[in-house]
């Protein structure tokens, strides 16, 4: 069985039930449990549940040091962009920890942050960070598109023994879908076929998913059949199941919200290129956010990111080369 | 100390006249979520019931002196002569914005009026704030810094590590610590460990060896006569000083975070919404220092009409924001890669 359920309601249904299921889980973050109501406080009470100061560094950082002795403290930081004034302790230390004492000491942290945030947030809070982080050793990053991933994954997020960077969507945050009844966890690193298709793969990540499969859609109409699949995780990064499908499809096109330079489509690319170079019968294609800041305005800010218009167009020339 | 700059009647008249104007322009952004949907987008965060504390600090500088704040930022600039139809302009994203439509409500920066621009992320303006008054001590000059932020920034790195090097330097910034008693919807206390223990947030202070004083923020003269001593104290080399200068907010922190197509809109203020204090809302209300400081004006003789005189051509200023910036057109795509490189 499933319930229709927003995406946001997903994540927090699956921090209600691992906190439930392990008492080690703890939750905090600013502007939480502010009021005595919130449904966390009356669940679990204030030693597990806590509002904190706007204090990144000391968030983090006590994360890390509450699960060097064992727990598996989940931090709401509420912006990937605020977590940038804390980015040692995401980097040299969270990530760190495990390889210097040679696994003797574990970090089993959730840092969850929404980003994306394409309603005029502009410059400071609207950006997608994922590519920072991504090539960061030891800190594993997720970006779920749908409701069952976020709750899927959130669950395995926070069994996972690795700090885990839980990016979610802001504009996907009220979107609703299926989601399992029951414990289902959605395992990190592997990627999922969201529309299967025979001629031209797109890889996306995010709410760029829902604009594919729009676009898949306009496309249908004009006969081309297109698979849009999700990685789900950007560390670890399932090139096994892009690479399939782009050897089944043998064209990509690659739709990205981040600026194109060092961006997780480029790097997705250059995995193809290696992988599966024989089999492609046009380039690579990278749809991606311009190399500049997010602007304010409206007119602007719809120039900077992908369209589905851009997607299709993308498609159309990659089909036809 | 210095005699204590007791504003003239010109001065007192034109203090109100920029706490009148700040209203005004912020209520005019807060109906427009209702009168022009979708207009302003984003994040959008108001000064109503800061006017004393941004008119106050700055009446007591001069016109060289440099003013960094935050996100919430419109106020600053009223007062310090920006023009509000591109400030409204910019918060409608058009063109004829102050930076054409890019930077949008939290990022108003107006260098030609010595206001440097804000971040939007909690407390990092504070070093930067700091680092105008470091060039002002390398050149050998006498301008001063003021550098508002609000009571939750006082609970970053940036604050502490920034506060440390001004006192250790003495260098020329003064610090404006505006405690509205909110951060974002937590309570002072629940965040903040000298609230929690029944100190003021000056306290802080005594950690880096400056001065640190409190002071009510909703009374413009009580605002101006403490910057003014901190503004001395700085220009003669002596220092930084921490002033926490407490007023409320009477909007909700900002408007609603939800992504399209649900419309945006304020709710009430989060005292209403989330703690259920109606009192502790109504007595801040009763406390609103713009009506205060008319009485006080009506007490040293300024008549009746001449405060009329200043509410409505501070509104028809602002009618006029508006309607330039309903009027001017959005921005062409081209601006896009202009500013990204140097
Ligand atoms: C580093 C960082 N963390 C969190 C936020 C989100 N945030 C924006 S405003 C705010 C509250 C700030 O409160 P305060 O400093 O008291 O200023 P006020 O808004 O009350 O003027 C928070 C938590 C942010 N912008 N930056
Ligand atoms: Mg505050």
């Amino acid at each position: 069985m499933a319930r229709e359920i927003p995406y946001i309601q997903a994540i927090m249904e699956a921090i209600t039930e691992e906190m439930q299921r392990d008492p080690n889980v703890i939750f905090y973050g600013q502007e939480q449990a502010v009021s005595d109501e919130d449904p966390m406080v009356v669940a679990f009470g204030r030693k597990r549940v806590r509002p904190t100061p706007i204090s990144e560094t000391a968030e983090i950082g006590m994360a890390v040091g509450a699960a060097m002795v064992g727990l598996r403290p989940v931090v709401e930081l509420l912006m990937t962009d605020f977590i940038l004034v804390a980015l040692d302790q995401v980097v040299n230390e969270a990530a760190r920890v495990y390889f210097k004492t040679a696994g003797r000491v574990k970090v089993p942290i959730v840092l969850k942050a929404g980003y994306g945030f394409a309603a005029g947030w502009s410059v400071q809070h609207a950006n997608c960070w994922y590519n920072l982080f991504m090539g960061v050793p030891g800190l594993k990053v997720v970006v779920p598109s749908t409701a069952a991933d976020a709750k899927g994954l959130m669950k395995a997020a926070i069994r996972d023994d690795n700090p885990v960077l839980y990016l979610h969507h802001y504009m996907l945050t009220l979107v609703p879908g299926p989601v399992p009844d029951g414990d289902v966890v959605v395992p990190i690193g592997v990627a999922d076929v969201k529309r299967p298709g025979r001629d031209v793969t797109i890889i996306a990540t995010g709410w760029m998913v829902q604009r594919s499969l729009e676009a898949a859609d306009l496309l249908a109409r004009e006969g081309i059949d297109v698979e849009v699949v999700d990685p789900r995780s950007l560390a670890p990064l399932d090139v096994d199941t892009l690479v399939a499908s782009v050897e089944k499809t043998r064209r990509v096109v690659l739709v990205d919200q981040a600026p194109r330079h060092a961006s997780a489509a480029a790097l997705i690319a250059a995995e193809i290129a290696e992988r599966a170079f024989g089999a492609l019968a046009a380039p690579p294609r990278l749809v991606t956010a311009l190399d500049t800041s997010v602007p304010y305005s409206k007119p602007l800010e719809d120039a900077v990111i992908p369209s589905v218009e851009r997607i299709v167009q993308a498609v159309r020339e990659v089909v036809q080369a | 100390m210095q005699p204590l700059p007791y504003p003239d009647r010109e001065r007192a008249l034109w203090i109100y006249r920029q706490m009148v104007r700040i209203r005004e322009f912020e209520e005019r952004v807060k109906r427009t979520f209702t009168e022009h949907p979708g207009m302003i987008r984003g994040h959008t965060h108001l000064g109503d019931g800061a006017e004393a504390t941004i008119v106050g600090a700055i009446a007591a500088i001069r016109p060289d002196d440099y003013v960094l704040a935050t996100y919430r930022c419109h106020g600053y600039l009223i007062a310090l002569g920006s023009s509000p139809r591109a400030m409204m302009a910019e918060i409608y994203g058009k063109a004829t914005g102050l930076s054409h439509g890019l930077a949008g409500s939290m990022h108003l920066a107006d260098p030609e009026h010595q206001f440097l621009g804000t971040s939007g992320i909690v407390g990092q303006g504070i070093p930067h704030a700091t680092g105008v008054a470091l060039a002002i001590q390398v050149r050998g000059g006498d301008q001063v810094v003021l550098c508002f932020f609000g009571d939750g920034a006082s609970k970053q790195g940036a604050f502490h590590e920034s506060l440390n090097i001004a006192s250790l330097w003495k260098l020329p910034v003064v610090y404006i610590l505006e405690n509205n008693l909110y951060q974002a919807v937590t309570r002072v206390e629940m965040e903040d460990a000298n609230a929690a223990a029944g100190e003021p947030l000056s306290t802080k202070a005594r950690a880096y060896s400056m001065p640190g004083v409190t002071i009510d923020g909703t009374d413009p003269i009580a605002v101006l006569t403490t910057v003014a001593n901190a503004v001395e104290r700085a220009r003669r080399g002596e220092g930084p000083t921490l002033i926490e200068s407490v007023f409320y907010r009477f909007s909700a922190h900002g408007n609603i975070i939800v992504p399209p197509p649900v419309p945006l809109h304020f709710e009430e203020h989060e005292a209403l919404t989330i703690y259920k204090c109606a009192d502790e809302y109504e007595q801040w209300r009763q406390r609103d220092p713009i009506p205060r400081f008319r009485a006080w004006l009506r007490g040293i003789g300024v008549s009746e009409d001449e405060l009329v005189a200043i509410e409505s051509a501070a509104r028809e200023e602002m009618d006029d924001a508006v309607r330039f910036a309903l009027e001017s057109p959005w921005p062409e795509p081209d601006i896009l890669q202009r500013y990204v490189y140097a």
